[in-house]
C-alpha cells in the first residue's frame, strides 16, 4: 500500500480487492472482511433519479452507480443494469410479468413488481417434460409478452423432415410472425444498446479499481416452477397432487439452467453466479418437502456450476435456520451462502468450515434504525461470523431502497473500522 | 358422527384432496345436509390449524387445506338455504389487509385462516390496499382489531401512514392495531405506531385473544 505509485494504484486496488474476496470465499483469512455494494434503488434515489429514470436512463443509472461506488469504496459491487435497465426493451416487447414505474399507469416513484400468476397450467407439466423448447416457444413465451404471441404459429420443428422442412418456411411469411420478428428485432437492438453500455460500465469501473461481485445468475429449479411457471399457490398444490411430474420437470430444469449460466459467467470478469433462493424459508415447506423438492435439484445446479469452475452465490431469502443441517453436502470453499434473516451466528457454527457466509445487516435497521445500531450489529457480525475469515459483509437483502444514507455509510465505515484481521 | 363424516375429516386433515372432494360429492348425492358438511370442514380446519401451530404442518398444507375448503364450499353453496352457513363466530371482529404498494398475500391469508379457525370474524380486504380504503372499510365493518400485513421495506411507511390516517379519522381510540409480515420487529412497531407486531399467525391469534379477553 505505502509504496504504491499513482499510475498503477487502481490496478493494485482492483487486485487487492479481488484477493480479499477470493480469500474469503476460499475460507482463507483475508487482510480484512470484504464488503459488497448491493443496491437497486437506494443509490439511484441517493443520486436524485426517479425510480422510472433508473429503469430507462442507462447513462443516468451508470452515473448514479459510479457516484455510490466512489463514496462507499466497496470491495466489489452488484451490477444493477441487468435487473433495472429494462424499461425500454420491455416497452417494445410488451412484457407482461412485471409492473414497473412510469408504465401503464404506475407512478414514477415505486419499484417494479413481479406478478404472481399461473403462467403454466397444471396439466402442462407433461408438455414441458416431453419437449421443453416446444413448450417455451408455443405456449410460455406467447403468454408473457405481446411480441411473442405469434410464436405460437411457429412450426413444430421436431416433427418435420425432408420436404416438410422446406414447406415449413411458409410460416415465416405469416404476417403476424413477420411483424413479431420486426418488433423483436427492435427489442434486440435496444437490448444491444443497453448491454453495450453495461459492458462499457463494467470496464470503466474495473479501470477505477472496482471489481464485479458476480457476473451471471442461475435459479433453483423449484423456484423456476414456483415463480415463473405455476405461481405460489399452484406449486404448493403440485407438491401434493402432482409430485412425480414436478420432480421430473425439475430434474430436466436442473440440466437446462446451467446451459445459460455457464457461458455467461465464463465470458465475464467474475466467476460468481448469483442464485436467488425464493422458497426455501423455514415455514414455507416442511423439512421433508425441503429434502425432497428443494435441495436435491438445486444441489444439482450448484454442483454443475462448481464443476465448471464457477462460484455459486446462493441468496437464502427469508429465514432458513432450520435448513442449515440439510445444506452441508457441498465441497468446502467453493460457494457462498448469503443469508437474509437466518441466524448467521448459528450458521457460522454449523457451516463455518464449509462455506463462506455473506450478510446480514437487517433491513429494518437500515431503514428505521440509526448509525450506532448499524455499527453495533456490524461489529458483532465481524467478531462472530467473521472469525477466522470466510465472511463477506452485506445487508440482509442488500441495501434496502428506503435505507437512510447515514446507515449505509455506517455499514461501510464499521467494516473498515472493525473488520481488519490482525 | 357417521362413518363418512369421520372419513371426510380424516381425508381433509390427511391432505387427501381429490379423495375428499369425491367423498363430498357422494355424501351430497346421498342427501347429506350441506350445513353438516360445512361443520365437518370447520372441524377439519381446526385440526389443520392445530397441526400448523404444533409445527407439524407448514404453509403448503394450509394452502392445500384452504383449496379443499374452497372446492367443497363451491359444491355445497348452491344447496344451502338462505341464512344457512352454520358458522359461529363469537369472539369479535378483525379487519386485515396488505398495505399499499405491497402485493404479498400468502402470510396475510394464513393469518386470516388461523384467526378464522380460532373463532374470530375476519374481514380480509386484500392486497395493495390504499389508506383511504382501509378507513372506509373500518368505518363500514367496525372491527376492534386491525391487522396490517406487509413484506417489503416500503411497507413500513405505508403502515405508518395507515395508522396515522386511522388516528386522524378518529377511529384509533378503541382499536388495537397489529402488524406483521416479512421483516418487522419492535423498531418497526414503534416506527409505525402499532400496538404489537407478530412474526407468525399464532402471534396474531395470541394478540386477538388477549385484546378480546378470550379465555383459553
Ligand atoms: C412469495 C414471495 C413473493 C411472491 C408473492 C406471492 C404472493 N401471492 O404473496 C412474488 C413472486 C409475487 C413476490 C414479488 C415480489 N417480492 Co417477494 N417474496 C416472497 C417470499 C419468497 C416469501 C414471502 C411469503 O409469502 N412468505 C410466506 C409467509 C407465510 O411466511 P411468513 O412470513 O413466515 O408468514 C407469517 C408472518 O409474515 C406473519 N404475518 C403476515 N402478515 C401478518 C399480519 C399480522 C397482523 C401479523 C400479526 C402477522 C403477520 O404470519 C404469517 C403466517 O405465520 C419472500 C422471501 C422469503 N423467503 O421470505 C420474498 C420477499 C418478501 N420479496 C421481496 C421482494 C423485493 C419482492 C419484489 C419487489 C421483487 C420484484 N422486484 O419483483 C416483488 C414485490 C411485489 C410487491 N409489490 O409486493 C423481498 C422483500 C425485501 C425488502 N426488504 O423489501 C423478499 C424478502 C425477498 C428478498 N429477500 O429479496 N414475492
Amino acid at each position: 500500500m505505502n509504496t504504491a505509485t499513482q499510475p498503477t494504484s487502481n490496478n493494485e486496488l482492483y487486485a487487492e480487492r479481488v484477493q480479499r474476496l477470493n480469500d474469503a470465499i476460499a475460507l482463507r483469512q483475508p487482510d480484512r472482511v470484504p464488503i459488497i455494494m448491493n443496491s437497486l434503488f437506494w443509490h439511484t434515489r441517493h443520486a436524485g433519479l426517479s425510480f422510472r429514470d433508473a429503469m430507462y436512463d442507462y447513462d443516468g443509472l451508470s452515473a448514479a452507480t459510479r457516484k455510490a461506488l466512489d463514496e462507499l469504496q466497496p470491495d466489489a459491487y452488484v451490477l444493477p443494469h441487468p435487473i433495472m435497465a429494462l424499461g425500454p426493451t420491455m416497452d417494445i416487447m410488451g412484457y407482461r410479468q412485471l409492473k414497473w414505474p412510469g408504465h401503464d399507469g404506475v407512478s414514477n416513484d415505486v419499484p417494479f413488481q413481479y406478478l404472481d400468476k399461473e403462467y403454466m397450467k397444471a396439466d402442462e407439466y407433461a408438455d414441458y417434460i416431453f419437449d421443453p423448447t416446444g413448450f417455451m416457444l408455443h405456449k410460455y413465451l406467447p403468454r408473457i409478452a405481446t411480441a411473442f404471441e405469434p410464436l405460437a404459429k411457429l412450426p413444430n420443428f421436431p416433427s418435420l423432415y425432408y420436404t416438410r422442412i422446406i414447406h415449413s418456411t411458409r410460416s415465416f411469411a405469416n404476417p403476424d410472425l413477420v411483424n413479431a420478428f420486426q418488433t423483436l428485432q427492435k427489442a434486440g437492438e435496444e437490448m444491444g444498446r443497453m448491454l453495450g453500455k453495461t459492458v462499457q460500465f463494467i470496464d470503466d469501473m474495473a479501470a477505477l479499481g472496482y471489481p464485479l461481485a458476480e457476473s451471471a445468475t442461475a435459479l433453483s429449479p423449484y423456484d423456476l416452477f414456483a415463480d415463473y411457471f405455476r405461481g405460489s399457490k399452484g406449486i404448493m398444490l403440485d407438491m401434493f397432487m402432482r409430485k412425480d411430474l414436478l420432480l421430473e420437470a425439475m430434474d430436466k430444469a436442473a440440466k437446462l439452467i446451467p446451459l445459460q449460466a455457464i457461458p455467461a459467467a465464463k465470458h465475464s470478469r467474475s466467476k460468481g453466479v448469483f442464485i436467488p433462493l425464493h422458497w426455501p424459508g423455514d415455514g414455507l415447506m416442511s423439512p421433508d418437502q425441503f429434502k425432497t423438492f428443494y435441495w436435491p435439484p438445486l444441489r444439482k445446479v450448484v454442483m454443475t456450476l462448481i464443476e465448471n469452475g464457477l462460484t455459486p452465490i446462493m441468496f437464502w431469502e427469508g429465514g432458513c435456520t432450520s435448513r442449515l443441517e440439510h445444506i452441508m453436502d457441498i465441497p468446502p470453499g467453493k460457494c457462498v451462502y448469503f443469508f437474509e434473516r437466518t441466524d448467521i451466528f448459528k450458521a457460522k457454527e454449523v457451516l463455518g468450515k464449509l462455506v463462506c457466509l455473506r450478510g446480514n445487516v437487517p433491513g429494518t435497521v437500515m431503514s428505521a434504525g440509526n448509525p450506532d445500531d448499524i455499527k453495533a450489529y456490524c461489529k458483532k457480525l465481524i467478531e462472530v461470523a467473521g472469525k477466522g475469515g470466510g465472511f463477506i459483509m452485506d445487508g440482509g437483502s442488500g441495501i434496502p431502497d428506503e435505507s437512510k444514507d447515514e446507515n449505509v455509510q455506517a455499514m461501510f465505515d464499521a467494516t473498515r473500522e472493525y473488520g481488519g484481521y490482525a | 358422527m357417521s362413518d363418512n363424516q369421520k372419513k371426510l375429516i380424516e381425508m381433509i386433515v390427511g391432505m387427501q384432496s381429490p379423495e375428499a372432494i369425491e367423498l363430498t360429492k357422494v355424501m351430497l348425492e346421498e342427501g347429506a345436509d350441506p350445513n353438516t358438511i360445512l361443520d365437518i370442514c370447520r372441524k377439519a380446519m381446526d385440526s389443520v390449524g392445530q397441526k400448523f401451530e404444533a409445527g407439524e404442518y407448514f404453509v403448503p398444507e394450509l394452502i392445500l387445506a384452504g383449496d379443499m375448503l374452497e372446492r367443497i364450499s363451491e359444491l355445497v353453496k348452491p344447496l344451502l338455504k338462505e341464512g344457512g352457513g352454520g358458522q359461529k363466530k363469537t369472539h369479535g371482529k378483525v379487519l386485515i389487509g396488505t398495505v399499499a404498494g405491497d402485493l404479498h398475500d400468502i402470510g396475510k391469508n394464513i393469518v386470516t385462516f388461523m384467526l378464522d379457525v380460532n373463532g374470530f370474524e375476519v374481514k380480509d380486504i386484500g392486497i395493495d390496499v390504499p389508506v383511504a380504503t382501509f378507513i372506509k372499510e373500518i368505518q363500514d365493518f367496525q372491527p376492534a382489531v386491525v391487522g396490517l400485513s406487509g413484506f417489503l421495506t416500503l411497507a413500513y411507511d405505508a403502515m405508518k401512514e395507515t395508522v396515522e390516517a386511522i388516528k386522524t379519522a378518529g377511529l384509533r381510540d378503541n382499536m388495537k392495531i397489529m402488524i406483521g409480515g416479512g421483516q418487522v420487529d419492535q423498531v418497526i412497531c414503534d416506527y409505525t405506531g402499532a400496538d404489537g407486531f407478530g412474526l407468525n399467525a399464532m402471534h396474531a391469534v395470541k394478540f386477538c385473544k388477549e385484546w378480546f379477553g378470550v379465555k383459553e
